[in-house]
């Protein structure tokens, strides 16, 4: 059995990282659908929570003068498919978000909580990993820019120093600008399950051609990862079926795939190297392209 | 020990309550509300579903001091004195009840999804119900009920 002793509800962002400061022991909660079901499950014994809710403009979604689109780590998975900003310039995070749980879950759970949770099914990740999207992770005397690709350490454990609260998820317009994608969730229901397996494909094709091309994959190893071989391999060939078919090769080889559950490895290593294809084909379809 | 103040149904209801109390465990067990049903607990089930601020939420994974100041609609704030709301008309009318456990939630995804978007197609109800799980029913007759609410409230709407 668990026990709450206490909830705290700063309203600013200094206030938080104040009391957060002085004492690392508190549990951070965002929407709360991921740190209610670890209490219930007895993951933590006597615990303080320190709520983020009441702080402004934690959600907000906006693009920034340079282009960068910043997402505030709050921000719920509904606030984010239903913003103006993330359905025109980045479509793919809008897939990702929408495929997540079911209505009630998504009006709770943030983007912010997903990353942080570190689940290797977490579904705003492998979308975000094809992005390059930077964390913005602030403590009270700093403030640091990680790459997403560099902050999952493990199943459920990220490299959040003590005393640091992400945010914001900044992409640059570099990374998204004329790019297209698609992402796409294997589970075995359509609503309220968990992806066996997870795609998200970004690419810029011109005239037939790879100029970029990023797939990442989520459940396919102990964290979200990037197929680099896949993409380095497509890059300046021309969108073929061989090319496609060799790359859906490439990225089975880069994932670890496991036994679980959920599916087994090698169905794993049949998912990733279909659905990566098909990601890709629809990604391309998009873009205007033929394949 | 922590004060908290939730706007229920249209009434406002001060308590001091444990921090670990839970939105489902203040609206069953402190107000006595017990139309909220929990199925699952941890947000797989949607029996639990209310809407808070306009939007549905799972009161299971939702800590009571969390809601404070939020306005909540339970089941029970779906009538109008003897007068059911059209969603529970319809879903009487087509028989889109069996055990009933998991309706609560249903009616008000329903209520939620309709509120916000009143022509919703038949996919789109699919995907407004799919943080509810019913295990009798099969769901067909629950979504023909969905879409018999649909023509009662706007043909009540012309009619004023």
């Amino acid at each position: 059995m668990y026990n709450i002793t206490n909830i705290l509800e700063p309203i600013t962002l200094n206030e938080a990282l104040r009391m957060y400061s002085d004492n690392p022991k508190l549990k951070i909660i965002a929407g709360g659908s991921d740190v209610l079901i670890q209490l219930n499950h007895g993951k933590f014994d006597d615990v303080e929570l320190l709520s983020l809710r009441k702080i402004k403009n934690l959600n907000n979604i906006s693009l920034l003068e340079d282009g960068t689109i910043s997402i505030g780590a709050m921000s719920s998975f509904s606030n984010t498919f239903r913003n103006e900003i993330i359905n025109k310039y980045l479509p793919v995070l809008t897939e990702a978000a929408v495929s997540m749980g079911g209505p009630q879950i998504r009006n709770m759970a943030t983007i912010g909580g997903n990353i942080c949770n570190g689940a290797v099914s977490a579904d705003s990740a492998p979308t975000l990993f094809s992005y390059n999207a930077f964390l913005k992770l602030v403590s009270i005397d700093n403030i640091r820019m990680v790459p997403i690709n560099d902050f999952y350490d493990g199943p459920g454990r990220v490299k959040l120093q003590p005393g640091e609260i992400l945010t914001e998820i900044l992409i640059t317009k570099e990374n998204y600008h004329k790019m297209t994608g698609n992402y796409i969730k294997f589970s075995n229901r359509e609503a309220m399950d968990i992806a066996m397996l997870s795609v998200a494909v970004i690419c810029n094709v011109e005239n037939g051609v790879f100029n970029d091309l990023r797939i990442s994959l989520g459940v396919s190893a102990p964290t979200p990862i990037r197929c680099y071989d896949a993409e380095n391999y497509a890059k300046g060939k021309s969108f073929s079926k061989e090319t496609i078919e060799t790359i859906g090769q490439y990225a089975k080889k880069s994932a670890k795939a496991r036994n679980s559950w959920r599916g087994s490895k090698a169905y794993r290593e049949h998912l990733i190297n279909i659905l990566s294809q098909r990601a890709i084909k629809e990604a391309i379809k998009r873009a205007g392209g033929k394949c | 020990m922590i004060e908290v103040t939730l706007k229920i149904n249209g009434k406002m209801y001060t308590r001091k309550i444990n921090p670990m109390l839970r939105l489902i465990d203040f609206i069953r067990d402190e107000i006595k509300l017990k139309g909220t049903k929990e199925g699952c607990g941890e947000g797989e089930c949607g029996a639990c579903t209310v809407i808070m601020n306009g939007k549905t939420v799972n009161s299971c994974l939702v800590l009571a001091a969390s809601a404070n100041g939020a306005e909540i609609t339970t089941i029970e704030g779906l009538s109008n004195g003897d007068h059911l709301h059209p969603i529970q008309e319809a879903f009487i009318e087509v028989g889109a009840v069996q055990c009933g456990y998991c309706i609560p939630g249903m009616i008000l995804s329903t209520k939620a999804l309709l509120d916000e978007n009143l022509d919703a197609t038949e996919a789109q109800i699919k995907e407004g119900i799919s943080g509810n799980l019913c295990r009798c029913t099969g769901y067909t007759k629950i979504v023909e009920g969905v879409k018999i609410a649909q023509k009662k409230i706007i043909n009540s709407q012309e009619g004023d």
